[in-house]
C-alpha cells in the first residue's frame, strides 16, 4: 500500500504541535512584547490549514467541523465583548480594565483585562481564518457560464 | 453600574454582542423566525437607548464617554452632541422598523439557511453606522465605517437568490467602497501626521490657524473618500445597482441610513475637525461641493426619469437628494447647515418608506420593474397609498417632511444671497415631480395587465412598519419642533465650534 506525499504527511504531523505551541507563545507573550491575539490566531489557524492542504479538506473537517468553528468564532468574540460588559457591570466604563481589580496598586486589572481580550481575539481570529479557508477550498463552481 | 453613565455605549455594545449570538440561532427550525424576532427586540432596545440619548443631549447638553477609562485625546471618546444624536435616532429608528418589516419579505428573497447570518450582518451593519455617528475619534470613524460597509457588501450580495446581478452589484460596491475607505484613511493619515492626534476636538485645536498643503490634501482625501461613501455625484456609480438588487429590507435600511451617515461625517469633518474658518474650505465649498451638488441634483433626477426599474429610479433620486444636503452644507451658513441636517433626517424617512413600498410590491407581484406597478392602486391599495404619500413627500408637497426640508433649503439659499440656487432647487424638484408622477400614473391610471393573477395586499408585518414611516413623514411635516429646532441648535453648535 502506498500513501501519496508520504514525506509531506510525516513532516506535517511533526510540525503540527510545534506550530500550535508557537501560536500559544505569541498569544501569551502579547502582554510583554510584540505579539498578541491576532498574530497568534493566524499562526494557530495555519496549523489546521496546512493539515487541510496535505491531508485533504475532509480529514481536517473531521478534526475541526464547521459547526465547532462557528461556535468558536462566537465564543471568541463574546470573550472580548464580555470583558467589556463585565467591566461595565463592575462599575467602570466599557473595557475599563481597572474595574476588574480596583484595589490593586499596580493596575493588575489591566493585565487581566488585556489577557482575556487577547484570548478572545485569538480564538475568534483563528477560527475565522480556518472558516474562510474552508469556504474557499470547499466551494463548488456554482456560477455557470450561461448565468452571466 | 449606573445605566445613565453607560448610556452612550449601549447603542454600540447591545447589537455588537447580539450579532454573534444571532449566528448560533437555528435556521431550519421555524424558518429563521427566532433570529428575526431576536434581532427586532435588539433593534428596539437600541432605538430606546438612542431616544434616551437624544433626550439627554437635548435637555442637558453634549455627552462625553471615555472608552476603557482612558481620557481623550489619548483614549477613544464617544462624544454626542445634537447633530449626532439626531442621526443616531434616525438610524436606530429606521432599523427598529426594518427588522420587523423583514420578517416575511426576507424569507422569500434569500436562501433560508442564510437567515441567521443575514440578521447578524444587518445588526453589525447597524452597529457600524451607529458607531460612525457616535464616536468622537477620527480613526474610530474609519473602523466603524469598515464594519458597516463590509457587512453591507454581504447583505447586498444575498440578493443573488432572486437576481444574480446582485453579485456584480455587490462586487462593484465593494471595490468602490474600499477605494472610498482607503481615501478616507489616507486623509486621516495626513491629518495625523500634521497634528499627532486623532481625537476630533483635539484635531480642531491643533489645526486652528494652521494651513499647509498636507492639511489641505488630508482634507481633500477625507472629502473624496466620504463623498464616495455618500454617493456624491459623480461618485455614485456603485449605488443604483447595489440598491436595486439587494433584498428589499436591505435596500430600505441602507438607503435610509448609510449615505446619510456619510453626509453626517462630511459635515462633522468640515465643521468640527477642520473648522469653517480654514482658508481652504471656502474654495472647497464654492468650486467643488456646490457645483457637484447642483450637477447631481439635475443629472441624477434626469437619469431617474428614464429608469424602468423603480428601485433603480429611487436610487438615482437619492443621488439627487444627497445633492440637496451638500448644497445646504456648501452655503456655509447656519441656516444652510440646518437645512442640510433637516433634509438628512427627513430624506431617511422618505426613502425608507419608498423602498419599503417597493419591497411589498416585490413580495406580492415579484418584480420591481415599473410595469409591475400597473393598476397597483386597486390591487394593493395600502402599499400604493404609502408609495404615493412618500412620493409626494419626496417631491416636497406641503404637509409632508419633504416640504419642510425644501423650505429650509430655499430660505437658506435666499438668505445667503444665492437666489439662483433657490431657483435651481425648485427646478430640480420639478424633475422629481416627473419621475414620481410616472410611477403614480402607472399605479392609478394604468389597468393591471390582462391575465395577471390576483395578488393579496402585503402582510401586516410589512404594512405596519411602512405605515409608521409614512406617518412619520406627515407627523414631522406638521410638527417641526423636533426636527427643525434640534437641527437649528445642532447647526448652531457646529458653526460655533462649541462641541
Amino acid at each position: 500500500m502506498s500513501i501519496e506525499h508520504l514525506i509531506l504527511r510525516v513532516v506535517i504531523k511533526i510540525m503540527f504541535a510545534p506550530i500550535l505551541l508557537f501560536a500559544l507563545y505569541v498569544q501569551f507573550h502579547g502582554d510583554f512584547g510584540p505579539g498578541g491575539g491576532f498574530q497568534a490566531g493566524v499562526i494557530f489557524a495555519v496549523a489546521f490549514i496546512l493539515h487541510a492542504l496535505i491531508m485533504g479538506l475532509e480529514e481536517t473537517k473531521r478534526v475541526l467541523p464547521v459547526g465547532a468553528l462557528k461556535i468558536l468564532m462566537v465564543v471568541g468574540f463574546l470573550f472580548y465583548a464580555g470583558t467589556g460588559v463585565a467591566t461595565m457591570l463592575l462599575g467602570g466604563n466599557l473595557l475599563g480594565y481597572d474595574a476588574i481589580d480596583p484595589a490593586s496598586t499596580h493596575h493588575a486589572g489591566q493585565h487581566w483585562g488585556i489577557l482575556l481580550v487577547e484570548f478572545g481575539v485569538g480564538m475568534a481570529v483563528s477560527s475565522t481564518m480556518v472558516m474562510i479557508f474552508y469556504q474557499f477550498a470547499g466551494r463548488e463552481p456554482e456560477i455557470r457560464d450561461e448565468d452571466w | 453600574m449606573s445605566l445613565a453613565a453607560q448610556l452612550p455605549v449601549l447603542p454600540i455594545i447591545i447589537p455588537l454582542v447580539a450579532a454573534p449570538l444571532t449566528i448560533l440561532m437555528p435556521t431550519d427550525k421555524f424558518g429563521g423566525r427566532i433570529a428575526c424576532i431576536w434581532a427586532t427586540l435588539v433593534s428596539w432596545a437600541v432605538f430606546g437607548a438612542c431616544v434616551a440619548i437624544l433626550y439627554s443631549v437635548a435637555t442637558v447638553g453634549p455627552i462625553s464617554y471615555h472608552l476603557g477609562d482612558w481620557a481623550p485625546p489619548v483614549g477613544i471618546e464617544y462624544r454626542i452632541d445634537l447633530a449626532n444624536a439626531l442621526v443616531l435616532t434616525l438610524v436606530s429608528g429606521v432599523a427598529a422598523l426594518v427588522f420587523p418589516y423583514s420578517y416575511v419579505s426576507i424569507r422569500s428573497e434569500i436562501n433560508l439557511r442564510q437567515i441567521s447570518l443575514f440578521y447578524a450582518a444587518l445588526l453589525i451593519s447597524m452597529t457600524g453606522l451607529l458607531g460612525v455617528t457616535i464616536t468622537g475619534d477620527a480613526f474610530n470613524v474609519f473602523v466603524f465605517l469598515e464594519i458597516s460597509s463590509l457587512s453591507s457588501y454581504a447583505l447586498v450580495a444575498m440578493g443573488a437568490k432572486k437576481d444574480r446581478r446582485a453579485l456584480t452589484a455587490a462586487f462593484n460596491y465593494l471595490v468602490m467602497g474600499t477605494i472610498g475607505a482607503t481615501f478616507f484613511v489616507i486623509g486621516l493619515g495626513l491629518l495625523y501626521q500634521a497634528t499627532g492626534t486623532l481625537n476630533m476636538a483635539d484635531l480642531k485645536i491643533q489645526l486652528a490657524g494652521e494651513s499647509n498643503r498636507m492639511i489641505e490634501a488630508g482634507f481633500a482625501f477625507v472629502l473624496v473618500g466620504m463623498g464616495l461613501k455618500a454617493a456624491m455625484f459623480p461618485m455614485h456609480l456603485w449605488m443604483p445597482n447595489a440598491y436595486a438588487y439587494a433584498p428589499s429590507a436591505v435596500s430600505a435600511f441602507i438607503a435610509a441610513t448609510s449615505t446619510k451617515v456619510a453626509v453626517y461625517v462630511i459635515i462633522r469633518f468640515i465643521y468640527t475637525v477642520i473648522g469653517p474658518d480654514f482658508p481652504f474650505i471656502e474654495a472647497a465649498f464654492n468650486y467643488l461641493l456646490m457645483p457637484l451638488a447642483i450637477a447631481g441634483m439635475f443629472f441624477a433626477s434626469i437619469v431617474a426619469i428614464f429608469q424602468d426599474d423603480v428601485k433603480r429610479m429611487l436610487a438615482y433620486s437619492s443621488v439627487g437628494q444627497i445633492g440637496y444636503m451638500l448644497l445646504g452644507v456648501s452655503f456655509a451658513t447656519e441656516q444652510g447647515l440646518t437645512a442640510s441636517l433637516v433634509h438628512l433626517f427627513n430624506h431617511g424617512l422618505i426613502k425608507g418608506a419608498l423602498f419599503m413600498a417597493a419591497g411589498c410590491v416585490m413580495l406580492r407581484v415579484g418584480s420591481h420593474s415599473i410595469s409591475a406597478y400597473a393598476g397597483l392602486a386597486r390591487r394593493m391599495p395600502a402599499t400604493a397609498a404609502a408609495f404615493i404619500i412618500a412620493g409626494l413627500s419626496l417631491v416636497g408637497v406641503p404637509l409632508t417632511v419633504g416640504f419642510i426640508s425644501k423650505w429650509q433649503l430655499l430660505a437658506a439659499a435666499f438668505d445667503s444671497g444665492r437666489a439662483w440656487a433657490g431657483f435651481l432647487v425648485v427646478a430640480s424638484s420639478l424633475l422629481s415631480v416627473i419621475y414620481v408622477g410616472r410611477v403614480i400614473e402607472v399605479m392609478i391610471l394604468r389597468p393591471a395587465p390582462a391575465g395577471a393573477t390576483a395578488v393579496k395586499e402585503a402582510p401586516l408585518s410589512m404594512i405596519i412598519p411602512m405605515a409608521l414611516l409614512v406617518a412619520a413623514n406627515i407627523y414631522f411635516g406638521l410638527h417641526t419642533e423636533l426636527t427643525v429646532d434640534l437641527a437649528e441648535r445642532a447647526a448652531h453648535t457646529l458653526m460655533g465650534g462649541g462641541r
